[in-house]
C-alpha cells in the first residue's frame, strides 16, 4: 500500500507516495519527472535506468523504492554536482567529464543507452581513474548499446580518464599556490 | 559493373526502393533532379505564427496551425522555412531524427545555400499539422530525397530575399553578397540582415525550384564535420525522448497478450479472462476490445503489476514451423517466383566453366528489439485524436491509425517524438495503435509503454531466409556464370493491435523489398556476362510478422553471395581482393573495394590458404555489398575457437560511397555502428520459436554484442563531391557480414552456411567438414 517515502535524489530531499515495491524507476521517471533512468527492459538486463546509489550503479527498474529510502540517489542530471563534492570542487562544471568526453567523441547515435553508459563510467572512473581498455570493457560489460556506439564510447571512458587526471594536476597547482599565498601573507602578518 | 549493369540494378532496386507506406511505387534515384523541382513536401499556412524556435535540436513543435490539417502545401516557399527577427531560419523538414544526424546535415544544407552559420538555423518535430509530407524516414533516404527540396527552397528563399535587398540598398542584385545572414554590396552603404527584410513574414511565394544552387566548388558548410546538434541534450539528460512524454491527466496503461506472438493470421483468442484477479489493484482497470485486452491506471507501477498478475488465457494453434523448422518450410512451400535479373545464358556458361561453386545457406529471423521498447501516448475523444509516437513516418501511421479508431484521418494528429533506435519498422505503429485503442476504450489520455517481452515478442521481425548460390568462372579468375536463388516472405500489413481489436485478416504488402533478391548484394556488382536472380516469394501467413530491418535481407544475400565469390577465389588459387578486383569494372565498386582492403592493409593470400590446427584460428575476409543506391566494401579480422565454437571478430573496416557526404563524421559514425551491428547480428541474433509462439522475448534469451567482444572499427568515406547523395545508414552492412563469413572461411576452410555464428552451429559445421 501507498505510502510516504523520503529520498534523497542528487542532493535534494524528496517525499514521494508511493507503493514500497514500487520500482524505483518509476518514482524517479513519474513522480520526480528525471530524464536520465529510463525504461530498457524492466528485468535488470540491459542498463538503460541505472543510478547511482551511495556512489555504486544499481538498476533501479528492480530495485524497490523502499530500498533507496535514506541512501544517497544520483542520477545523470545530478553527476556534475556528484563530481564536484567528489573532488571538492567549488563550483561544479556544466557537464561530468564523461559526458563532456562523450560531445567530444561524437559518441551518441540514438542516445537512449548513454544514461546507463555515463553512470557506469562515472563510477568505473571514481574507483579506478585509469583503467585499461580490457577494465573498461569488463565494468562496461552489462551495458547493451544496440546502436553500436561500444567503440566511441570506450575512447570517450579514456579521454575522461585523462581529463579527470589533468584536472586533479591543475587542482593539486592551485593548492599548492594557494598554500604559498596563504604562507607569503602569513610572513607579511609576521 | 557495367553502365547496363548499374542500370538494371537501378530498375531492380527502384520497385523495391521507392514505396511509401501505402505500396505506392515512387522512382528513386530519380526522385529529384539536383537543382530541379520538388515534388513532395509541406505546408504554408500558419508556419509565421510560432516563434518558439531555439537553436539545437529539434525539441520544440510548431504553434498548431489554424486548424489545418497537413500535409501543407509543397509548392510553397513558406511551407519550407521561415525567417524570425533575430536574423535566424526555421527549416521544416520531414524526415525523422533517429540518431543518425540526418537533422543536423539538413540543416547544413540549408544554412550552406543560404549564407547562414550553423547556429542561425534550426528546426521543429514532425507534426501532421506542420511538417511536410516527404515520405517515410526509409531506406537511409533523409539527405538523398530531403536535401533537394530543402536546398532548392533555401537557394529559391535566398533568392527573394537579395531581390527585395537590392531594393532597400537600392544596389544591383548581382552586387550582393550575403554572410550570416547579413547581405551588403560590393559597392559599400549600408547592410541588412535577413531577420530585418522579412522577420516572422511570410513570403508568399510560389516554390519554382528554378532558383540557381550555390555550385559545389563553394561550399563551406556541406562536406563539412559540423557536429551534431541533439548530442549536448542527450548526454546530459535535458533530452526529450517519446518515453519521458507526459500528457495532462493521463493514465498508464500496458497491453496484455501472449509472452511472444504466434503464427501470422492464426490469431491469439481470449480464452478466459478473470477481472477479479485485479482486486488487489484498486487504482487499475481493464479493458478490451475483441482480443484487445489492455490494462490502464493512475501510477505507472499499478499498470505494470496489472498487466504482469491480470489471470488471462489464450487460444493459440500450433502452427509455426519453429525456429528449426522454419528453412524446410519455407522451401517446401509454392512460392510466387520471379526473375529479378537476368542476362546471358546462365545454364551454357556452367557447362563452359572450369571452377564451380554451388552451396545452399540458411539466415535467421532477427529483431529490431529497439534498446527501450516502443511507447506512445494518445488522447483520442469522439472525433479526432492526437497521438504521439516514434513512428518513421506520420502521415503512414496517421492513415492507419484513423483507420483503427474510425475517424477521417484528417482528424487525427500525429506527432514524433525520437524513441531509442529502430532500424526499421519496430513496434512503433503497433504501440501507437495500442495506445489509441487504450485511450479510446478509457476516454482518457493514455501513455502505454511496452514490456520488454512486447517488444521483442511482437516485433515485426527481419524475414529469415533461403539462399540457393550456384557460380562458375573460367581458368583467368574470370567469373562466368551466377545464379541466385533467394526463398522468404514479404512484409506484414496489418499490425496485431488492428488484428486483435478489430478482427482484420492478417495481409502482406503487394510490394515490397522482399519481393526480391538485390543485385546489390547478389552478383551484380561484378562483371558476369551470365547472371540470374529469381526470387521465391513464400506465402507469409503461418510464419512471424515480418518488415524490414536495417539493410533488410541483405545480410542474408552478402552472407551466400560472398561466400560463393570467396569459394571461385579458392579454386583459382587467387586472393580474394585480387579476385574480386579483375571481376570488377564499375569505378565505384572498385573505389569502396580499395578503400576497405587498404584500410585493412591486405596482404595476398588465396583464402583457406593456411588454416592452422591450432586451438584458436585467426582468418580475414573481405566483403562487398550495398543496400541500394550506394556502394559498401569491407574487411573482417576474426578468431575462432575450435573447441568451444566461439567466434570473436576482432577487426572490422568498412568503405562507402555514398556519393556527395554532407557530414562525412555522421557517416563515420554510421559505418562504426553498422560494422558492430553487424557483427552481433551475425555472431549472436536469432529468434527462436516453437510450434506455438516467440521464445526469445528479452535480452537473455536474444542475445546482443557487448562491450567485451566489440571489434575495433575502422570507418572510410569515399567522398565523391559531384555526385548526389545517397543512403549511408545501412549501406556497409551487407558487406561486412560476407566479410565475416569469409573471414571464417579462412580461419577454418569451412564454409559456415548458416547464421548466427554460435557455438553450437560453429561447433557442428566444424565437425562435418
Amino acid at each position: 500500500m501507498a505510502g510516504r517515502i523520503k529520498l534523497r535524489v542528487n542532493e535534494r530531499m524528496h517525499e514521494v507516495d508511493a507503493a514500497p515495491d514500487t520500482p524505483l524507476l518509476y518514482v524517479l521517471a513519474d513522480d520526480l519527472q528525471l530524464r536520465g533512468p529510463r525504461f530498457g527492459c524492466g528485468l535488470a538486463q540491459c542498463g538503460s535506468c541505472s543510478v547511482l546509489l551511495d556512489g555504486a550503479e544499481i538498476r533501479s527498474c528492480v530495485t524497490p523504492v523502499s530500498a533507496a529510502a535514506g541512501k544517497s540517489i544520483t542520477t545523470l542530471e545530478g553527476l556534475p554536482d556528484w563530481y564536484a563534492k567528489q573532488r571538492k570542487l567549488r563550483k561544479a562544471p556544466a557537464l561530468h567529464p564523461v559526458q563532456q568526453a562523450m560531445i567530444d567523441e561524437q559518441a551518441v547515435q540514438c542516445g537512449y543507452c548513454f544514461n546507463g553508459m555515463i553512470i557506469q563510467a562515472a563510477e568505473l572512473l571514481s574507483k579506478n581513474p585509469q583503467p585499461t581498455e580490457a577494465e573498461i570493457r569488463s565494468a562496461m560489460n552489462g551495458h547493451l548499446c544496440r546502436c553500436g556506439t561500444y567503440p566511441r564510447v570506450i575512447k570517450a571512458i579514456e579521454r575522461a580518464s585523462k581529463t579527470m587526471a589533468a584536472a586533479l594536476d591543475d587542482s593539486a597547482a592551485e593548492e599548492e599556490i594557494a598554500q604559498e599565498i596563504r604562507a607569503a601573507g602569513a610572513e607579511v602578518a609576521r | 559493373m557495367s553502365a547496363r549493369a548499374r542500370d538494371e540494378r537501378r530498375g531492380a532496386n527502384r520497385q523495391a526502393a521507392g514505396q511509401g507506406a501505402q505500396g505506392v511505387a515512387l522512382p528513386r534515384r530519380d526522385f529529384l533532379k539536383a537543382g530541379g523541382a520538388l515534388v513532395i513536401g509541406f505546408s504554408s499556412a500558419g508556419i509565421l505564427a510560432d516563434a518558439l524556435f531555439a537553436q539545437g535540436p529539434p525539441q520544440t513543435f510548431s504553434a498548431p496551425r489554424s486548424g489545418a490539417a497537413g500535409p501543407p502545401d509543397p509548392r510553397q516557399i513558406d511551407t519550407w522555412l521561415a525567417i524570425h527577427n533575430d536574423n535566424t531560419a526555421t527549416v521544416y523538414i520531414g524526415y525523422v531524427e533517429l540518431g543518425q544526424g540526418s537533422t543536423t546535415s539538413l540543416l547544413q544544407v540549408s544554412a550552406e545555400e543560404l549564407d547562414f552559420e550553423m547556429s542561425q538555423v534550426s528546426t521543429v518535430r514532425l507534426d501532421t499539422d506542420v511538417t511536410p509530407n516527404q515520405g517515410g524516414t526509409y531506406s537511409s533516404s533523409s539527405i538523398a530525397r530531403g536535401s533537394p527540396a530543402i536546398r532548392t527552397a533555401a537557394a529559391e528563399a535566398r533568392a527573394a530575399l537579395l531581390a527585395m535587398a537590392a531594393t532597400k540598398l537600392d544596389a544591383p542584385v548581382e552586387s550582393l553578397s550575403v554572410s550570416k545572414g547579413v547581405i551588403s554590396s560590393r559597392f559599400g552603404g549600408k547592410s541588412i540582415t535577413y531577420g530585418e527584410l522579412i522577420g516572422e513574414k511570410r513570403f508568399s511565394l510560389a516554390f519554382t525550384g528554378k532558383a540557381p544552387v550555390k555550385p559545389v566548388a563553394d561550399y563551406k558548410l556541406v562536406g563539412a564535420r559540423p557536429p551534431r546538434n541533439d548530442i549536448p541534450d542527450k548526454v546530459s539528460g535535458k533530452y526529450v525522448y517519446l518515453q519521458h512524454v507526459r500528457l495532462p491527466g493521463m493514465w498508464h496503461g500496458r497491453v496484455v497478450r501472449p509472452r511472444g506472438q504466434g503464427a501470422y493470421g492464426a490469431g491469439a483468442k481470449v480464452a478466459t479472462l478473470d477481472e477479479s484477479s485485479l482486486a488487489h489493484i484498486p487504482g487499475a482497470r481493464v479493458v478490451r476490445k475483441g482480443d484487445f485486452v489492455g490494462v490502464v491506471a493512475e501510477r505507472e507501477w499499478d499498470a505494470v503489476r496489472a498487466a504482469r498478475d491480470l489471470k488471462i488465457t489464450w487460444d493459440m494453434p500450433a502452427t509455426l514451423p519453429g525456429s528449426d523448422g522454419v528453412y524446410a518450410a519455407m522451401r517446401a512451400e509454392k512460392t510466387a517466383d520471379r526473375v529479378v535479373l537476368e542476362r546471358g545464358d546462365v545454364s551454357a556458361a556452367f557447362s563452359a566453366g572450369v571452377h564451380v561453386a554451388v552451396q545452399t545457406y540458411h539466415g535467421a529471423y532477427q529483431a529490431h528489439a529497439p534498446f527501450g521498447p516502443n511507447g506512445a501516448l494518445a488522447d483520442v475523444k469522439a472525433d479526432s485524436a492526437l497521438v504521439i509516437c516514434s513512428t518513421q513516418d506520420v502521415y503512414g501511421t496517421r492513415n492507419t491509425l484513423g483507420g483503427v479508431l474510425g475517424l477521417p484521418p484528417q482528424k487525427v494528429r500525429v506527432q514524433y517524438y525520437e524513441g531509442s533506435g529502430t532500424y526499421g519498422h519496430s513496434c512503433y505503429d503497433d504501440v501507437a495503435q495500442a495506445a489509441a485503442l487504450l485511450s479510446q476504450l478509457a476516454g482518457k489520455p493514455v501513455r502505454l509503454q511496452f514490456m520488454r517481452w512486447d517488444e521483442h515478442g511482437w516485433d515485426l521481425y527481419g524475414p529469415a531466409h533461403v539462399g540457393e548460390v550456384r557460380a562458375t568462372a573460367d581458368a583467368n579468375g574470370k567469373i562466368v556464370g551466377y545464379q541466385y536463388d533467394g526463398w522468404h516472405h514479404n512484409w506484414s500489413a496489418v499490425e496485431t493491435s488492428q488484428q486483435l481489436a478489430l478482427g482484420t485478416p492478417a495481409a502482406e504488402w503487394r510490394l515490397g523489398a522482399a519481393q526480391q533478391v538485390n543485385p546489390g548484394c547478389c552478383g551484380a556488382m561484378y562483371d558476369i556476362p551470365n547472371l540470374k536472380l529469381v526470387n521465391h516469394q513464400v506465402p507469409g501467413l503461418g510464419y512471424l510478422k515480418g518488415a524490414w530491418l536495417r539493410s533488410p535481407l541483405d545480410l542474408a544475400f552478402a552472407f551466400a553471395s560472398e561466400q560463393t565469390i570467396d569459394e571461385l577465389a579458392r579454386q583459382g588459387g587467387i586472393d580474394a581482393y585480387e579476385f574480386r578486383r579483375r571481376n570488377i569494372k564499375d569505378e565505384h565498386w572498385l573505389g569502396v573495394l580499395d578503400a576497405a582492403a587498404k584500410a585493412a592493409n591486405w596482404q595476398p593470400a588465396p583464402p583457406a590458404a593456411n588454416v592452422s590446427k591450432e586451438k584458436v584460428v585467426r582468418g580475414r575476409g573481405i566483403g562487398l555489398g550495398t543496400h541500394l543506391t550506394s556502394y559498401g566494401g569491407a574487411v573482417a579480422e576474426i578468431e575462432v575457437d575450435r573447441e568451444t565454437g566461439k567466434v570473436t571478430v576482432k577487426r572490422m573496416y568498412g568503405a562507402i560511397d555514398a556519393g556527395l557526404a554532407v557530414n562525412p563524421a555522421f557517416i563515420e559514425n554510421q559505418i562504426s555502428g553498422q560494422l558492430v551491428q553487424t557483427a552481433s547480428r551475425m555472431l549472436h541474433e536469432e529468434v527462436t520459436f516453437n510450434k506455438t509462439n516467440v521464445t526469445s522475448l528479452d535480452w537473455n534469451s536474444y542475445p546482443i554484442l557487448r562491450f567485451e567482444e566489440c571489434p575495433e572499427v575502422t570507418a572510410v568515406v569515399v567522398q565523391r563531391v559531384n555526385e548526389r547523395s545517397t543512403g549511408a545508414g545501412e549501406e556497409v552492412m551487407a558487406a561486412a557480414a560476407g566479410a565475416i563469413a569469409n573471414a571464417f572461411f579462412d580461419a577454418t576452410g569451412v564454409h559456415i552456411t548458416e547464421f548466427p555464428l554460435t557455438p553450437p552451429r560453429v561447433l557442428a559445421a566444424l565437425s562435418r567438414s
